[in-house]
């Protein structure tokens, strides 16, 4: 089971926007058209609701008590857990840690299984497309092993250019971290390819899933990922909280993290011996509040249906790529193909700089990102010193999409005066 | 034109919009004596910055790169400002406009020292854009001081 399974609701945008109480708010005395989603999505009043319960209600620490309120926190928590591992088709919950965000997670696997497992003379390999917090631990690292860090390319057209790919994954690849979909190109990757690829030579795969699993159905097993990381707050959940997925054997043989209480099975004045999974790597009193509501916001999701909302996205895309390319005065950079692409519209104005775009949408009530999007090489290789982004998500409407292309539109005319 | 785009004007006065289309001083100046590039990582911005002091007088200046209308204009205003003026009066500029940015008080001599640049003022309404505004002026006080400690 996995969370391509049909949502048990229908996909009613109406109905949908109406559980997000902030898009009732007014930005500058417009209506908020929220197209910022690739940084963070907003919350509907589901997952609210679970964080106020919860410290209404069940607020204790886990896996200390014996007392009622203790129990039911652990419960909670470890019932998200399991809602987790269903939602990304994990074989056993234990495989899922919690951490606080994307970057922990990979943080985690850098420090700990590939500390132990790369060495002198191996290589690691990395796209060109990576999240910087995708590129800066194994930079960190390779100088440390005095190993090489190596990267795929991004092709011309804006998809990962796999025609070196026998050689650039050899016998001394240890691990090969990619992201599952560009928050920059919104570039779907061939995870798949390079996990059998990565494999052949005895390495392993971490997948950058930020940008995937609040979009799209993921499946860790029919991807054959060893690692995967995401955000909660990407997907309607709450900030502060993370997850790392990885195979049992792989987590099972690696190092703590982090040391302290919960992680240990029993601590002597000279030493002491790991708990089980996933404990192993959750030292201190977790982030149970949002453990729990990461459950609500997964529920939300199944509710509406994974399929569904990667084909809202994708029309929505396609109606967007379309309407910016018919102003002429804007590059899209990426897959030109909607098809082949997440719902990320990163774009170069012919003469307007993203920054003056984005103040004047923001004067609209639209919001999108400008800048360098944490991928600054990325961006850098178009020979562009930023771009400006506009990112979809469950809520938002093709009369959104109008918005800010009319936006887009009323601050050409402004800066053309 | 206003209306649809509600505060814009504040941020972009007139001659923010005719100093980012047409900016001053964008020839490069030979062997000069102050050469700098700044730049704000975070949006790519960044200026190549010359100046040549004679005297302790900025006798030439030249500015080119790339950035938003904000940062573009700054720098041609920074450019249109120095040019002539001794080096106690660039640091005294430097710091005005610094004080200005962060919403304090400047004196009227101080704003008769900075004249057009007055006009980045509005910046101050939307605080995530005065990195913007002061790019090029805070790098351009450092360079010159080193300058000077030659």
């Amino acid at each position: 089971m996995s969370n391509s399974e049909a949502g048990s609701r229908a996909f009613d945008v109406d109905a949908i926007r109406a559980d997000f109480p902030i898009l009732q708010r007014k930005i500058n005395g417009k209506d908020l058209v929220y197209l910022d989603n690739a940084a963070t999505t907003q919350k509907p009043s589901q997952v609210i609701k679970s964080l106020v319960d919860y410290y209404e209600q069940t607020n204790a620490n886990v896996h200390r008590g014996v007392h009622t309120l203790s129990i039911e926190a652990t419960d909670g928590y470890e019932l998200a857990r399991t809602k987790v591992a269903k939602f990304i088709n994990a074989p056993r919950p234990e495989e899922v840690i919690w951490t606080r965000n994307t970057s922990e997670s990979l943080n985690l696997v850098a420090a700990t299984w590939a500390e132990a497992n790369v060495g002198e003379g191996d290589n690691i390999v990395i796209t060109a497309m990576e999240h910087h917090s995708n590129i800066v631990p194994w930079q960190q690292l390779a100088a440390k092993k005095n190993a090489e860090l190596r990267y795929l390319a991004a092709a011309e057209d804006g998809s990962l250019d796999i025609s070196n790919v026998d050689s650039i994954i050899d016998s001394r690849t240890k691990i090969v971290a990619v992201t599952h979909m560009s928050n920059v190109l919104g570039t779907i990757n061939p995870v798949a390819l390079l996990a059998e690829k990565v494999h052949s030579v005895g390495g392993v795969i971490l997948v950058d899933a930020a940008q995937s699993v609040p979009h799209m159905p993921v499946d860790v097993q029919a991807l054959d990922a060893d690692f995967l990381c995401f955000s909660a707050h990407k997907m309607v959940g709450p900030t502060g909280i993370g997850v790392l997925w990885g195979r049992y054997d792989l987590l099972d043989g690696m190092p703590p993290y982090m040391f302290g209480g919960d992680m240990i099975l029993e601590v002597t004045y000279e030493d002491a011996n790991w708990n089980e999974l996933p404990y192993k790597f959750e030292a201190g009193t977790p982030n149970i509040a949002d453990a729990i509501a990461t459950g609500a916001a997964v529920d939300y999701l199944t509710e509406l249906g994974m399929d569904n909302i990667w084909e809202h996205e994708q029309e929505l895309t396609a109606y967007a790529m379309e309407k910016v390319l018919s102003l002429g005065t804007v590059r899209v950079l990426g897959p030109q193909d909607p098809a082949k692409r997440g719902g990320v519209i990163s774009f170069i104005h012919d003469t307007i700089h993203p920054h003056d775009l984005g103040t004047a949408l923001d004067q609209q009530g639209i919001a999108i990102r400008t800048g360098h999007h944490c991928a600054m090489p990325l961006v850098r290789s178009f020979d562009v010193v930023a771009a400006a982004r506009a990112s979809f998500y469950i809520y938002n409407t093709k009369s959104e999409v109008d918005a800010f292309v009319d936006g887009l539109r009323e601050t050409e005319g402004y800066f053309s005066r | 034109m206003s209306g649809g785009l509600g505060n814009m004007d504040e941020l972009y006065e007139a001659i923010i919009l005719d100093h980012y289309r047409s900016p001053r001083n964008t020839a490069p100046v030979e062997d000069a004596d102050v050469d700098l590039e700044v730049n704000n990582p975070f949006c790519g911005d960044e200026f190549h910055i010359q100046l040549k002091v004679e005297d302790d007088t900025v006798s030439e200046v030249g500015i080119t790169g790339r950035g938003c209308a904000i940062s573009q204009a700054s720098a041609s205003l920074l450019a249109e400002l120095v040019e002539g003026k001794s080096s106690d009066q660039v640091h005294a500029a430097v710091d005005s406009i610094r004080r200005l940015l962060k919403g304090e008080e400047i004196t009227d001599e101080e704003a008769d020292l900075l004249g057009d640049i007055e006009a980045l003022s509005g910046v101050r309404k939307f605080p995530v854009r005065i990195k913007c505004a002061l790019l090029s002026w805070v790098g351009l006080g450092d360079a010159l001081k080193e300058h000077q400690a030659k």
